[in-house]
């Protein structure tokens, strides 16, 4: 919570042809996340770094169910898209891509290259005047998956502790 | 017990439970897994080796080569490729290589059912609440989990009713229904809860125009887009190799709980959505005139046997505009065999349209046939910018009789006026 994380700012309705451009599908994920936002924030890919945040508008994520649209933000290191509401599609795909997301009806006052901290026990975001902005609150159960790392990861790990069953890999 | 909603039934059934509340979260238990070339095997193949498991259950796992299809460069044929082989290492019972776009292909051969709980890599898998089944689209690590274990975690959403009365006007479709919706609430109208479409032009509809209604509650931004089981489906299942359907556990209880919408299907006018978004949607009037030089039936959503034949019965006998270029994609191969034995798909050949193959193409920016620059009126789901290949391309959405009739002048018009 002490980290700050320099904010991004992209308007309402982002939608995942936005996020992973439809015609750079057939790339690896690294190279989708160099056209991320291109149409919209040209200089977000080429500039963004570990740690920053990413702070949209209304119903951020709309469209797809591609998941590259949040892994994506995870392969630029991007550390939480803050947004007063997405779409429940993408919603899931963030959280099992290990992409933490915050509700904040309040995501509009945050500037661009503002540095924001994040108190996930509110959860609130804290602006750098001290304001608190209140997000809505995450099941546990999602918070545990984006702290192991996502669907992925848990899945290994109930694997390895024979909470799931191995399943035969060849037919 | 509570009255309960078909949505409420639905999950509550999957989670081995007699009723379940709004707002619970539950696991449920999945009764069948679809994915396609571009979300499924090129990216589960590696992710359960990783893992060092495999499928929980193949009978279950439906793969479909829908948009990679025809192969039209050496990344699309490794794409392909890896699914084929895949489907071959892993012995899958359902694979539909290159006959349709998932969505219409799954359904045709009979693997959604009233009551089933169903989960599909492709945001338009909610096309399966059609047929009184829980259907929604999953990204390709949820699907995953899904597949490694056969069970996905639901939060039981609330019911949002829109209810249709009286009788759509010729030349009125359920596309018109669903943009007319999205144009009321908006792209995230639907909160991600379940949408349940009902009334007396409902009942009326076709299956095919059902499955329109379900597939574009993704753009209203629901889960799920249901429509309870009835005799128009039993028909359907029944031609699918489907008997004996029991339709009347799968209703939804008098004083359920839901959020009632009414609507006049009388007066609705044919929709048109301007660029760059669904919800850009109004009558057909407010865009009428704007010159048009691509006209594209196609997608899941639009080029099914009942979208050809109402785009025929208005393209019969006469020629598009010069200038003009009308694509043809149909749905499925069966749909297409079927348009082509009735005289539907001569008729808009005849009329000059290009027949493309029968995959997502175009509608997913796949096949580099729109050009920059153009106005194109299409029969898909979305017209996000870029979302057909093209960056500059401006798209406006339509219904089949509505792109036929712009087709027909060169610039969107009124189907009602080529009709009459």
């Amino acid at each position: 919570m002490n980290t700050a994380h320099k904010a991004w700012r992209v308007g309402d309705d982002v939608d995942t042809d936005q996020l992973a451009p439809g015609a750079y599908m057939k790339l690896g994920i690294a190279d989708i996340a160099q056209h991320c936002l291109e149409g919209l924030h040209p200089g977000f890919a080429g500039g963004v770094r570990a740690g920053d945040v990413l702070v949209a508008g209304r119903n951020f994520g709309i469209g797809s169910s591609r998941e590259q649209a949040a892994s994506a933000l995870v392969e630029l290191g991007v550390h939480a898209v803050i947004a007063p509401s997405f779409s429940g599609l993408y919603f899931r795909n963030a959280f099992n891509v290990g992409l933490l997301l915050l509700t904040c009806e309040r995501a509009g006052e945050i500037a661009e290259g503002e540095p924001v901290r994040i108190d996930l026990s509110g959860p609130r975001v804290l602006r750098a005047d001290g304001t608190a902005l209140p997000c809505e609150p995450v099941p546990g159960f999602l918070l545990d998956m984006v702290r192991a790392g996502g669907l992925l990861m848990q899945l290994k790990r109930r694997l390895a502790d024979g909470s799931l069953p191995r399943y035969p890999m060849k037919a | 017990m509570p009255a309960q909603t078909l949505a409420q039934k639905l999950l509550a059934a999957a989670a081995g439970r007699d009723a379940v509340r709004i707002g619970e979260i539950l696991t449920c238990k999945v009764d069948l897994a679809m994915f396609h070339d571009s979300s499924g095997p090129r990216r589960l193949k590696p992710m359960l080796e990783e893992l060092g498991t495999g499928l929980w259950d193949r009978s279950k796992v439906v793969l479909v080569m829908d948009h990679y299809v025809p192969e039209a460069d050496d990344e699309s044929r490794r794409i392909v490729r890896i699914a084929r082989e895949w489907a071959r290492e892993q012995a899958l019972p359902h694979v539909y290589d290159s006959v349709g776009i998932c969505h219409v292909v799954v359904p045709e051969h009979g693997h959604l059912r009233p009551g089933m709980f169903c989960v599909g890599g492709d945001s338009h898998s909610p096309t399966g609440g059609a047929f009184g089944a829980y259907m929604f689209g999953v990204g390709s690590t949820e699907m995953l989990g899904v597949v490694a274990s056969g069970e996905i975690w639901m939060r039981v959403p609330e019911t949002l009713m829109m209810r249709w009365h009286g009788r759509l006007a010729p030349g009125v479709t359920a596309k018109d229904m669903m943009l007319h919706m999205i144009g009321r609430y908006g792209m995230n109208g639907g909160r991600y809860q379940a949408v349940e479409f009902c009334g007396e032009a409902v009942r009326a509809l076709s299956m095919q125009e059902r499955m329109t209604l379900s597939n574009m509650s993704a753009e209203l931004g629901a889960q799920a887009g249901l429509v309870a089981p009835d005799e128009t489906t039993v028909r359907y299942l029944r031609d699918a190799g489907v008997p004996d359907i029991d339709t009347s556990r799968w209703q939804s209880d008098p004083g359920a709980p839901a959020q009632w919408h009414e609507f006049d299907a009388a007066a609705l006018d044919p929709q048109v959505a301007a660029p760059h978004s669904p919800a850009n949607a109004g009558p057909v009037q407010a865009c009428a005139g704007t010159p048009v030089q691509v006209a594209y039936i196609g997608a899941c959503t639009g080029a099914k046997l009942d979208d050809l034949r109402a785009a025929a019965r208005v393209l019969q006998g006469r020629r598009i505009a010069g200038g003009v270029s009308l694509m043809v994609a149909p749905a499925s191969q069966r749909d297409q065999a079927a348009a082509q034995a009735e005289g539907v798909l001569p008729a808009l050949v005849q009329a000059g349209a290009t027949l493309l193959p029968t995959s997502c193409g175009a509608c997913s920016g796949y096949g580099g046939s729109i050009p920059e620059g153009a106005n194109v009126i299409a029969t898909t789901a979305r017209n996000f910018k870029g979302r057909m290949g093209a960056a500059s391309a401006r798209v406006y959405l339509a219904s089949p009789y509505t792109v036929a009739a712009s087709a027909l002048a060169g610039r969107i018009a009124d189907p009602r006026e080529v009709l009459s």
